[in-house]
């Protein structure tokens, strides 16, 4: 799954990769392919992350990973972290999810009563990048889908997502709702319905597996 | 030739400035960046019912996490408190009020203030609960919200480089909030690594210009808080 996201950074694409699985995404690019990852605290062109015993102690990215520079990397502060976000620069956001609905609103920064630590970026992540695609287990740990009709949780942000990669299937948003475009290997798209809460558009011919 | 002033201080007469009660915006996203020292000194001198604007509330034991622990703290305006359980369960129990921006609109309504506007329009978090509240705009016949310039009676800034004047250059990700929040205080404390002599920044180097700044106090030490997080 996160093999298969990892295609869809473009070469040339400035990119933000979310905490948890998105940030992943990166050990799956081949060596020297050309493209920008950018932290919200204020840097473009993160290198790998390196061992407490290497780190600096002044260079983190935003989920507090000691991150290393590359030859072109820039510091620069908050504001101009954000104004790159807002103002079209981010060609690509890859954020997790509570619950994606199928107009393509996104829910993951708040369970009232239970999680609420405060959004942090992401509303202008979801809200302004480009693409925006989701990584994420298909259900929650209750085995509840997190693809649904409409999301129940409060909003990151509206109509935003353009794609959703989970351990069982790539599914895009369209007009039309849910639209599967392709299937973990081994699994029946039966499998998938089942574990989706909303209605899913298959395929009319072939349905690659990944 | 005329030479400029010396704004050099020590942290205890920096700090005993700050009355109860006061609006203090703490540089810092995460460690790199946070002035350790002057909110150990703040703690120290008991300044109390405190609000705090900061990105997040550091993790337990460092940081702002000093400030909660010794109920020093009334209200903290914020974006993400997640790696911090005390603030977390503070906020739960009622004990401290918080109030959750959207991180970049935060780093922007501080900029706003510091660059002597009254707010920002944007059509960030329009239509979700941050909207909750807030003035609505029409600009081009398009709603936006309108987001209010955010002031403090202290800033406290931590930089790696200063000189006696108070111009100021920061170390990688450690710049992060704190070129805004020098801008957008009554009282700008900054607390450097090594304070340098006129001069000893090139003009080129410097990232937050003297004039901001009012008090510069040198670090002689860098404790433990400063270093690498060990997880």
């Amino acid at each position: 799954m996160i093999a298969r996201a990892a295609r869809e950074i473009a070469p040339g694409m400035v990119v933000n990769l979310g905490i948890g699985l998105p940030t992943k995404v990166v050990d799956h690019l081949p060596s020297g392919f050309p493209f920008c990852l950018h932290s919200e605290n204020g840097m473009t062109g993160i290198g790998p992350s390196l061992p407490a015993e290497r780190a600096d102690r002044n260079l983190i990215d935003a989920g507090g990973a000691y991150v290393s520079p590359i030859p072109g990397s820039a510091f620069f502060d908050s504001a101009m972290s954000f104004a790159l976000v807002r103002s079209g620069r981010l060609d690509l956001t890859m954020l997790g999810a509570f619950e994606v609905a199928q107009n393509g609103d996104l829910a993951n920064w708040k369970i009232p009563g239970k999680f609420s630590p405060g959004a942090g970026g992401a509303i202008e992540l979801a809200q302004k990048a480009r693409r925006v695609v989701v990584l994420t287990t298909h259900t929650d740990r209750a085995g509840k889908p997190k693809l649904v009709e409409g999301c129940t949780l409060p909003l990151t942000a509206l109509g935003c997502v353009g794609r959703i990669y989970t351990d069982m299937a790539v599914i895009d948003v369209t007009p039309e709702g849910f639209a599967l475009r392709e299937i973990a290997e081994g699994l029946d798209p039966d499998q998938v319905i089942a574990a989706t809460g909303a209605p899913l558009v298959l395929p009319q011919g072939d349905l690659p597996t990944f | 030739m005329t030479t400029l002033p010396d704004k050099t201080s020590e942290m205890e007469q920096a700090v005993a400035e700050i009355r109860d009660g006061a609006t203090v915006m703490l540089g810092g996203f995460g460690v790199p960046g946070t002035p350790f020292a002057l909110i150990r000194e703040l703690v120290r001198q008991g300044k109390r019912d405190l609000t705090v604007i900061k990105n997040d509330a550091n993790e337990q034991g460092l940081g702002v996490d000093h400030l909660l622990a010794a109920g020093l703290l009334r209200k903290l305006i914020t974006t993400h408190i997640g790696l911090n359980p005390r603030a977390v369960a503070m906020l739960n129990a009622g004990e401290i009020e918080v109030e959750f921006c959207a991180q970049g609109i935060l780093a922007e309504r501080i900029r706003a203030s510091g660059a002597g506007l009254s707010g920002i329009l944007t059509d960030i978090g329009a239509e979700t609960e941050l909207a909750a509240g807030k003035q609505i705009v029409s600009v081009d016949g398009r709603p936006v919200l309108l987001e209010r310039a955010l002031r403090a009676d202290v800033a406290l800034i931590h930089a790696d480089k200063a000189d006696r004047f108070g111009n100021l250059a920061y170390a990688a990700t450690a710049r992060n909030f704190n070129p805004m929040m020098a801008m957008a205080a009554d009282l700008v404390i900054v607390e450097a690594e090594h304070v340098l002599p006129l001069g000893g920044l090139a003009p080129d180097q410097i990232h937050t210009p003297g004039p901001f700044v009012d008090r510069v106090v040198h670090l002689q030490s860098i404790s433990e808080e400063y270093g690498v997080v060990q997880r």
